[in-house]
């Protein structure tokens, strides 16, 4: 399924289209903690977090994931979305906590 | 054999632009070919290090020798210097700031990440001189990691 896809599915807000149309969600990835996001996210995975700076958008683009899920409606400030723009980041936006966003992935990913 | 060379300047002064070495050579790398699985261990282990040269360095220079078999990483800087690597590499062993641990990294998690996406990585540091950090990624395998 794609970013996209899963966002119109489940209520989330498209902030960033990027990549999303074109990429499919594999697997996910809940966390906060930069590095440990950039040693542990697989390619194609959607990054659900509360963290919204601009190295979150490095993080997703040196990954590879297939978006990034902010979450608690956190927004992310404008250099941030300039970046995820040049780089093509797809960013989907929730008013859920973490944990109910990663249900949704789950269910849509047939792991739960 | 032909060897490709490029090097970054890295700015000590602006956490937010740390990224920009691994994210150029990425495009390069990828617009050369070079299969995704190498090209994403190196932006990771080259980010990392980027990371901690804006953090405890205050800048310094990323160059990078790419021949056909192997993509090799010198990070210079001439920061503080690290007193004990040893102690350095362990994982959640950290002296960031609290304004950079607010943004996600200092977690102790650097080191440990870039050992982990290189095949070969050595530190060379001297207390108030800088420290170089060396990495090798290889290309279609290469000899297996010592430690795997």
């Amino acid at each position: 399924m794609t970013p996209i896809a899963f966002a119109e599915k489940n209520g989330l807000r498209v902030i960033n289209v990027g990549c999303g149309q074109e990429r499919s969600i594999e697997g996910a990835y809940c966390g906060d903690l930069l590095s440990m996001v950039m040693g542990r996210a697989k390619e194609n995975d959607a990054f659900v977090t509360v963290m919204a700076n601009v190295n979150t958008i490095a993080v997703a683009v040196l990954a590879d994931v297939a978006c990034v899920i902010l979450c608690e409606g956190i927004h992310f400030d404008d250099m941030s979305l300039t970046r995820a723009e040049q780089q093509e980041v797809c960013v989907l936006e929730s008013d859920e906590p973490a944990f109910a966003v990663a249900l949704k992935l789950g269910k849509e990913l047939g792991l739960c | 054999m032909s060897v490709l060379k490029w090097t970054y300047e890295v700015d000590g002064t602006d956490f937010t632009r740390a990224g920009e070495a691994s994210s150029n050579l990425k495009k390069k790398l990828r617009a050369l070919g070079i299969p995704a699985e190498v090209i994403r261990k190196v932006s990771i282990a080259l980010y990392e290090g980027e990371i901690n040269m804006v953090i405890h360095a205050d800048g310094g220079v990323i160059t990078i020798e790419m021949s056909p078999d192997r993509i090799d990483m010198i990070l210079a800087d001439h920061g503080k210097g690290i007193p004990d690597i040893e102690q350095a590499m362990q994982a959640g062993w950290s002296t960031a700031a609290d304004e950079v641990r607010s943004l996600g990294f200092g977690a102790g998690m650097g080191l440990p990440n870039m050992k982990k996406n290189s095949d070969e990585m050595r530190i060379e540091s001297t207390v108030g001189v800088g420290t170089t950090v060396y990495m090798t990624v290889y290309i279609n395998g290469g000899p297996k990691k010592a430690d795997a």
